[in-house]
């Protein structure tokens, strides 16, 4: 790997950090898991002047459940920590079923939710979650702290609602009212390849009635895909073959496919529209806990 | 005491590999670990486009660049008579462009710098400016009329065409089909793809000025060749060349030929009077080394009704990209294409074949197959299972009926292969009993009520592997024979050197079993060395499964040669007249008195302290070996697959796979090789494919575009093996390397076709992507070509 000269910071704190980006006047980059990064870096595709590691800032590597259930992930939460968390396979399925789908295992050890997130990549399996759970990310900057809502979060491909000198310390997903049900489904050639379609649900449920609902689209548009006004189709409602399909549906619409090598938009589409209803039968046959 | 041959690591003994020691420690010893003081280092800059002639070239910025020692144009090249070089199928290959670029990837200028880093930031500042030229990117293209012409460069080159060549007994075959009750049609593409071994190329080219010595590092399957070829191209006595293979890290036919940054590092080293290293990164190696396949297939069946063959039409128009540089036989224009049906009973066949150049990347490598055997068996069994269907019936049943039968061995194909023994329907008898084929009917039926659908898929081949007879095959005029070297020292100890170049192959661990089964000496106690010019015997290399059916007869050969001498010194230990000396593994003894004898390290001691008047010190020798046919490995391979109609995805539920290598020497190795061909069987039938957009532009330049399974996506595979000698070869044995990956795809892919007959469809070129399966059966039509490309995100 040969990447184009760039000076090299590893901070200690987030302040620190702060100040380096900066000074950095948009030139610097975070490097937190390096899951897009370093692969930018050698094709250089990206050529930042400064690359500021946050990797030993300590204290960012935390998953926690508030009492009330609000769940925190800190900036340097692997994915392989959020696949392998118990606490998360039992409180936040959509999350759980996600985290073995990104990328490969290899990949897994060392890449971000958070890094994943503000990268905004249209294919990008947590930013679709994170719309789908109605997350917010929690950056700081010179300034301080502010919480930016995800549906305000990611502007376009590759593009965050971030400034340059803020860095993302923290993604916060809110508390069901019931219990967090949902899942997560994507189609892809092989492991590690882009999505040829990734479909989020989030369900909050109380009994076998849907209280809240959340849905979000990857790899089947320019951008991550909010689909959340779905939810209509099944507020107050049951699971049934009726609300799946009306549900299903409206999801489909929302997804803007374009043809290429890894299917047609038709197909893609009809894949979106497929996984919706897969997942939201899964959760209609299962017992509430 | 008889010696137990599995003990000693003799043949038949799943020995450990040796070279994994250093291997799974890190310590392998590949070109990249190699550095010489004072290297440099160099980088190439490839042309962004496909097709375009170059108006100006300014290297100046890059020259200025602290750290820049050289950089060096096509132009440069020329002055120098090295702008051109021959490539192994007697067309020419630009080292570095002058007149034009022909493919997106092309070296265009290399820069030698103190560090790569610089190297590579000097290149982007070098300005070319292009004349951009409308790009041909596919044989139909090429063969238009009113097409540009991309080789501009070849005196006397009409259109874009590379060859016409036929094969076969044309007005035979035309009664056959007139005679027909059933004539079979298929169509086909077997995509482009690649071989992608972990390493990549590269070399260190070190010029000596003082002794006039060259010595060039690199990562060659056949170093032998390369030293005759620099000898060729850069004009320089060939004792003053050495080439020195360290460790390869997989080859699969990729690095065979001799690609133009070899030249340019070596130019670069007499240049600077420097080592230069010269290693491609991914990309390089994916979008400009020898690619594997792009042929359209064609053909036709004449069937009785009764289900006999009675003839075979074939037409293959073949995609080379823009220099001619397969590495195949001189003699065969499309490789051993026509070795299809060699395993069935064809009175008559006829093959046409045509070439184009186009502007892509060169190649034609064989990617783990004997010279184009893996376009001839999938076009042979994909063809057998759409006869098989239009006759309606069950596609074991008509293979069995036309199968060569075991005691019409020696059998001489349509096409004129000679075939000297198989047993294709013991085979597929253990595969159909493995995947329980009687009760395919009723687990379809099962699946069906679960709303999945299943299919089942046959591959029975025979292919030839291990080139040559030196009468039919050579390279460039060379013959393909092989050679081995081997040197026994006083403690009974053996060096043994060959012409092949192991590349992850295990010949290290494999020919020292060949030698212990000869000698009787211990396979620990021998050390196998390949790969250095100076000290190994030639040899033709390592491609086309050909290490253990040439090197590997050579090697038995020189055992048997070294056994010889061991005799006569044996008879003098023993004070007996050599025709009274009788041998057993490691052993020689007075016949009728099997106690009293001498071992075979006695004899290796005697050789240096002890041997009689007028007889040579020394116990060593020298063998080559030319084979006196191809060997004819066969093997019978069987998909389950169940697809979900609701997506198009299919899973594999089991892969049998029976195979005949003739006797093994390492059970161990040759499961690994079956089980990795299948692998790669799976992905071009899966996932696998190198394409390009109307622009020329390469999709599958990176591993997020050119897809290589991992662990998850694989299937297991049950192995079987059947064993029928190769009644040629000195120990039976035969090529194994390349056997699943020739016959597996079309096993895939069968079974897929078999699930979709209900609906319709007939054919889905690879890769069977779930969304072309989807396409398939929500229309019932046929999926050809290659996926549409990336309209970009």
């Amino acid at each position: 790997m040969y990447p184009s000269r760039f000076k090299y910071e590893s901070p200690n704190t987030v302040e620190e950090a702060i100040k380096l980006l900066d000074a950095g006047k948009g030139e610097a980059k975070i490097l937190a898991g390096g899951q897009s990064l370093v692969p930018m870096l050698k094709l250089r595709f990206a050529f930042p002047e400064q690359v500021v590691d946050i990797n030993n800032i300590p204290g960012l590597d935390y998953i926690r459940f508030d009492a009330d259930g609000t769940l925190h992930i800190g900036a340097l939460v692997r994915h392989e920590h959020l696949e392998k968390s118990l606490e998360i396979s039992k409180r936040q399925p959509t999350i759980a079923a996600a985290a073995p789908l990104v990328a490969d295992p290899i990949v897994r050890t060392r890449g971000t939710f958070v890094g994943s997130v503000c990268h905004a990549d249209p294919q990008g399996d947590w930013a679709a979650t994170m719309i789908a759970l109605n997350g917010s990310i929690i950056v700081q900057g010179p300034k301080g702290k502010r919480t930016i809502a995800m549906k305000d979060f990611v502007l376009g491909p590759y593009a965050n609602s971030m400034n340059y000198n803020e860095i993302a310390i923290e993604a916060v997903i809110p508390a069901p009212q019931g219990v967090a049900r949902g899942g997560y489904l994507k189609l892809e050639r092989r492991v590690g390849d882009f999505a040829t379609a990734s479909v989020a649900v989030a369900l909050d449920m109380k009994g076998d009635v849907v209280v809240g609902a959340g849905f979000a689209l990857a790899g089947v548009g320019g951008k991550t895909i909010d689909a959340n006004e779905a939810a209509s189709a099944l507020l107050g409602q049951k699971l049934t073959e009726a609300t799946i399909a009306k549900a299903a549906a409206i999801v489909a619409a929302k997804a803007e496919p374009r043809t290429d090598h890894r299917g047609s938009a038709e197909y893609k589409r009809h894949i979106v529209e497929t996984f919706v209803k897969r997942i939201l039968v899964a959760n209609s046959t299962q017992k509430v806990a | 005491m008889k010696l137990d041959e599995v003990k000693i690591g003799g043949m038949g003994a799943s020995r450990r590999r040796v070279e994994d020691n250093r291997f799974i420690r890190g310590k392998g010893n590949y070109v990249d670990d190699i550095v010489l003081p004072g290297m440099l280092h160099m980088e190439i800059l490839r042309s962004p486009v496909a097709h375009a002639r170059i108006k100006s070239i300014d290297t100046s910025a890059a020259w200025d660049m602290p750290g820049v020692r050289l950089v060096l144009t096509g132009e440069m090249m020329a002055a120098r008579n090295l702008a051109w070089m021959p490539t192994l199928s007697y067309d020419t290959q630009a080292v570095l462009a002058t007149d034009k670029v022909r493919f997106q990837g092309q070296e265009v200028c290399a820069v030698i710098a103190d560090d790569p880093y610089i190297a590579k930031d000097a290149c982007g500042k070098i300005v070319v400016d292009y004349e951009i030229l409308p790009p041909i990117v596919n044989p139909v293209q090429a063969a238009d009329a009113n097409a540009i012409q991309i080789r501009d460069d070849k005196a006397g080159q009409v259109g874009n065409k590379v060859f016409d060549w036929e094969i076969g007994d044309k007005a035979r075959t035309d009664k056959a089909f007139a005679d027909a009750d059933v004539v079979s049609k298929i169509e086909l593409h077997y995509p482009r793809t690649h071989p992608s071994p972990m390493e990549t190329c590269g070399s260190i080219a070190d010029y000596d000025r003082a002794t006039g010595k060259l010595t060039v590092y690199m990562t060659s399957q056949a170093p032998h060749i390369v030293r005759a070829a620099v000898a060729m191209v850069a004009e320089l006595p060939e004792q003053n060349i050495r080439i020195v293979t360290p460790d390869i890290g997989g080859g699969f036919g990729n690095k065979v030929p001799i690609y133009p940054g070899y030249v340019v590092a070596i130019l670069a080293s007499i240049l600077t009077e420097k080592p230069v290293k010269w290693i491609e990164d991914k990309t390089g190696n994916l979008i400009s080394t020898g690619f594997g396949r792009d042929v359209y297939l064609k053909g036709e069946m004449a069937l009785r009704k009764d289900g006999k063959i009675l003839g075979v039409r074939m037409n293959t128009i073949s995609d080379h990209g823009a220099f001619f540089s397969d590495a195949q036989p001189s003699k065969f224009k499309i490789g051993l294409m026509h070795s299809a049906f060699a395993c069935y009973d064809i009175p008559t066949a006829h093959m046409f074949a045509t070439g184009y150049y186009t502007n892509k990347a060169p190649g034609g490598v064989a990617y783990r197959c004997s010279f184009r055997v893996t376009e001839a068996m999938f076009f042979q069994e994909r063809m057998v299972q759409a006869a098989a269907d239009d006759l309606g019936m069950d596609q074991a049943e008509f293979r069995r009926v036309n199968f060569v039968k075991d005691e019409q061995h020696p059998h001489r194909t349509a096409f004129g292969f000679l075939t000297d023994s198989g047993q294709y329907e013991k085979c597929l008898d253990i595969g159909l009993e493995a995947i329980n084929y009687k009760n395919f009917a009723a687990e379809k039926a099962e699946a069906a009520k679960r709303g999945r659908l299943l299919g089942i898929g046959i591959s029975v081949m025979t292919e030839p592997l291990g080139a040559g007879n030196s009468r039919e095959y050579d390279i460039l005029g060379i013959k393909m024979f092989d050679s081995a070297e081997l040197r026994i020292h006083m403690s009974g100890k053996a060096l043994l050197r060959t012409g092949s170049r192991g590349q992850g192959t295990g010949h290290e661990t494999t020919w020292a079993q060949i030698v212990a089964h000869e000698l009787g000496i211990p396979a620990d106690d021998i050390l196998v060395e390949e790969g250095d010019t100076d000290t190994a015997p030639f040899g033709m290399g390592t491609y086309a499964s050909r290490s253990t059916p040439v090197a590997g007869a050579a090697i038995a050969m020189v055992a048997r040669k070294v056994r010889a001498k061991a005799r006569k010194l044996a008879a003098h230990l023993l004070e007996v007249s050599e025709e009274d000396i009788e041998w057993e593994l490691g052993r020689f003894y007075v016949r009728g008195n099997q106690e009293r004898g001498v071992t075979i390290q006695d004899c290796a001691m005697a050789a240096y302290s002890n041997m009689p008047d007028g007889m040579e010190p020394g116990l060593e020798n020298v063998a080559y070996y030319d084979p006196p046919n191809l060997t004819w490995p066969f093997a019978c391979y069987i998909a389950k697959v169940e697809i979900d109609p609701e997506t198009g995805v299919w899973d594999v539920l089991q892969f049998v796979a029976v195979d005949d290598c003739g006797v093994r020497i390492n059970p161990m190795i040759v499961e690994g090789q079956i089980m990795g061909g299948l692998t790669e069987a799976y992905a071009m039938a899966n996932m696998q494919y190198q394409t390009y957009d109307e622009e020329g532009n390469i999709i599958g330049g990176n591993y997020m575009d050119f897809l290589l399974p991992t662990a998850w996506e694989t299937p297991g595979f049950e192995l079987y093996e059947v064993v029928t000698p190769c009644p040629h070869h000195p120990i039976g044995a035969k090529g194994v390397g390349e056997c699943a990956t020739v016959g597996g795809p079309a096993a895939f892919v069968n079974a897929v076709m078999n699930a979709l007959t209900e609906k319709g469809v007939r054919n889905i070129d690879m890769p069977l992507m779930p969304n072309r399966v989807y396409e398939a059966l929500t229309t019932g039509k046929d999926v050809y070509g290659m996926p549409p490309v990336r309209s970009g995100n």
